[in-house]
């Protein structure tokens, strides 16, 4: 209760202070994808938070997966004169007439998370994460970990021929190149999902001398390495120790596992996109500052040094 | 005796196809028949197949009897994600495990009834009838778990995916005392063989006197019961409830397994074991592909091809051939009487 008060004052605290440097009360409309993932549902509860925070009146709609829903949102938005548009498009085509409704009516378009195809004059700026960077930065983190002693590595993939999939397949490759004692041995798709990381750890378990032969996993997704980790608890080896557990998103179940040991790193995507689009949204209507056309957004490392259960507790209830 | 013996002539090519699919694996991979002992559990390859043929294995058993009666069933994968869900909040919420068990075995038996209503007192087609909970039961799944993958650590609901009797996985013995207790049910009772009349023909078998709409209700459920045990196992195998990958596409591996044992999708003869064998033939590919150890492009493609030459060697066209090659006295002795005789 106590918690809570402190995070409403500090909310009227910031938003007092946003209000005294920048005079514009914004109104800006959000037309997010919808609710597929539970980091989708993380990204619109901060984007929220953010716009409380700077006194931003958020409009939101919900498009439910349909790009005509998003297309009529933000014809809505026009209409109704926001200040700016903020836009997480559910597929990166046939976007170009209703951005440039957009332009016409001198409202600005920041895009969340995903890229569209339109030529970039048509919106402000794009402010996502790099994939390949992540799986750069994981690979990395097994890289300085292992300090040059042999390794062998079996690799969960995301949905085949997925763009996450690819890009952070080889960032991670990128990141051994030109270490000879990290060698991938095993790779296959475990459909970003709990179930079938099991069940793909399972049989890597098996085809390598019961995990004797294994001495990292890396995941493209937290939810694979959660459904990997228990495989091989059932295996009799421990996750984390025997086999070290390296995977991408930083969504909160993971967290419990790296306070339990049982899983030593993972890199975040972040949820909150908002945050650096209403930065550059401020600058831009203070006084003109023209954004790059693509902000990235940090991939931290999360390990065990970072109090993994305190992180669990403040991302548990963003809606994952 | 005779009985055995026809029972075997009926799923001989199942077993045959299972024996060189398995065949074929420990030939990539030889360690394949290893089993140990591992945290009081049997481990091993084969004992992966029994265990992560698990939910596809329960499906198959409401989906032959639903198949036998002309139907389908195409909500299972849907009602498993449905019940996974009913589970995990069950648990979470503080019901005890009984309570909990109850409610996500009523849910099952309720979409079963649904299913039930819509083909036997609407007179809806099944494929429609049942496509409206395929769709409409993930958005119901996720509504319970509010999204997010509804996680738990009651250890005695987590030990119906990852526990074990007497040291066999405790999945593969609900699936194999399930099977036994509907075959034994449906086999020495009249029930397999009103079932197999409702198949035949529907208005006969009511103008016979059989209680068609009941006892096709009473299926599309015992279908639904199936997929309740099948998400409850799928949700205590990951320790949570994901509403949007539990038993995705699950029905269609569920009608496969039906159609590789042989049963027909236009209803009537049934078999239950053939059924499970042909859900395990789809484990031992699915299990197999991992092992071998090729790039996942691959997967579905192996897959396919496999399954396209089981149905092949499966079809009537190339029974008959088989029959004309292995010139069965016997066959040849009645073909031959069939054109002398005017």
């Amino acid at each position: 209760m106590k918690s809570t008060k402190a995070i409403v004052g500090a909310g009227v605290l910031a938003s007092m202070l946003m209000l005294s440097s920048s005079v514009f009360a914004q109104t800006v409309g959000f037309s997010q994808i919808g609710s597929e993932s539970g980091w989708r549902a993380a990204e619109t509860t901060l984007t929220q938070q953010q716009a409380k925070e700077r006194g931003i009146d958020l409009k939101f709609a919900d498009a439910q997966q349909k790009q005509e829903n998003q297309i009529k949102a933000l014809r809505s938005f026009i209409a109704q004169g926001v200040d700016a548009i903020l836009l997480a498009p559910v597929v990166a085509t046939g976007w170009d007439s209703v951005l440039e409704e957009a332009k016409e009516a001198d409202i600005p378009v920041i895009l969340l998370d995903r890229m569209v195809d339109s030529s970039d004059d048509l919106y402000l700026t794009a402010v996502g994460s790099d994939l390949v960077h992540e799986g750069n930065v994981a690979g990395q983190w097994l890289v300085d970990e292992l300090g040059g002693k042999d390794c062998n590595v079996v690799e969960l993939q995301g949905t085949t021929g997925s763009s996450p999939a690819i890009d952070r397949k080889n960032g991670f490759e990128q990141a051994i190149k030109g270490h000879d004692n990290i060698k991938l041995i095993r790779s296959q798709t475990g459909d970003f999902t709990r179930t079938k990381g099991k069940e793909v750890m399972e049989s890597f378990l098996k085809a390598e001398d019961g995990g004797k032969n294994i001495c990292a996993l890396y995941a493209h997704n937290d939810d694979m390495a959660v459904g990997a980790i228990q495989a091989i608890k059932e295996a009799g080896l421990k996750p984390g120790e025997d086999i070290l557990v390296v995977s991408i998103d930083a969504v909160p179940d993971i967290f419990q596992a790296m306070a339990a040991g049982e899983a030593n790193a993972t890199v975040e995507l972040t949820p909150n996109m908002a945050g650096p689009a209403f930065d550059a949204l401020a600058a831009y209507t203070k006084d003109g500052t023209m954004p790059p056309k693509f902000i990235q957004t940090e991939s931290k490392l999360y390990t065990k040094d970072d109090d993994p259960m305190k992180v669990y507790e403040e991302k548990k209830d963003l809606g994952y | 005796m005779s009985g055995l013996g026809v029972f075997f002539r009926r799923i001989w090519p199942q077993l045959l196809t299972l024996a060189v699919i398995v065949g074929l694996i420990s030939v990539m991979f030889p360690g394949f028949f290893d089993i140990s002992i591992a945290n009081g559990r049997l481990y091993g390859s084969p004992i992966d197949i029994l265990n992560r043929g698990a939910p596809v294995a329960l499906l198959a058993i409401g989906m032959t009897l639903v198949i036998a009666t002309r139907g389908i069933d195409l909500s299972v994968g849907a009602v498993m994600a449905i019940c996974g869900a009913v589970s995990a909040w069950g648990i979470t919420a503080g019901y005890g495990l009984g309570a909990t068990l109850l409610m996500a075995l009523s849910a099952g038996l309720a979409c079963g009834l649904w299913n039930g209503l819509l083909v036997a007192v609407l007179g809806i087609q099944p494929i429609v009838a049942t496509l409206i909970l395929m769709v409409a039961g993930r958005g119901i799944a996720q509504l319970i778990t509010e999204g997010a993958i509804l996680t738990f650590n009651h250890e005695g609901l987590i030990f119906f995916g990852s526990g074990s009797i007497l040291s066999v996985p405790t999945p593969v013995v609900i699936w194999v005392l399930t099977g036994a207790l509907v075959t034994l049910v449906v086999r020495r009772s009249a029930l397999g063989m009103l079932i197999e009349a409702i198949g035949v023909n529907l208005r006969a078998s009511t103008l016979a006197g059989v209680n068609t709409r009941v006892l096709l209700i009473a299926v599309y459920m015992a279908s639904g019961l199936c997929a309740s045990l099948a998400g409850v196992i799928a949700a205590a195998d990951i320790r949570g409830a994901d509403a949007n990958n539990a038993g995705l596409w699950l029905e269609l591996d569920a009608i496969l397994a039906v159609v590789i044992g042989g049963t027909s999708l236009l209803g009537g003869r049934f078999s239950l074991i053939a059924s499970l064998v042909g859900a395990l033939v789809i484990q031992a590919v699915n299990t197999g592909i991992l092992l071998s150890g090729f790039p996942p492009e691959f997967n579905l493609i192996i897959k396919a091809v496999i399954i396209l030459i089981i149905l092949v060697l499966q079809s009537p066209a190339m029974r008959t051939l088989l029959v004309f090659f292995s010139r069965d006295p016997r066959g040849v002795a009645e073909t031959e009487k069939e054109t002398v005789t005017p």
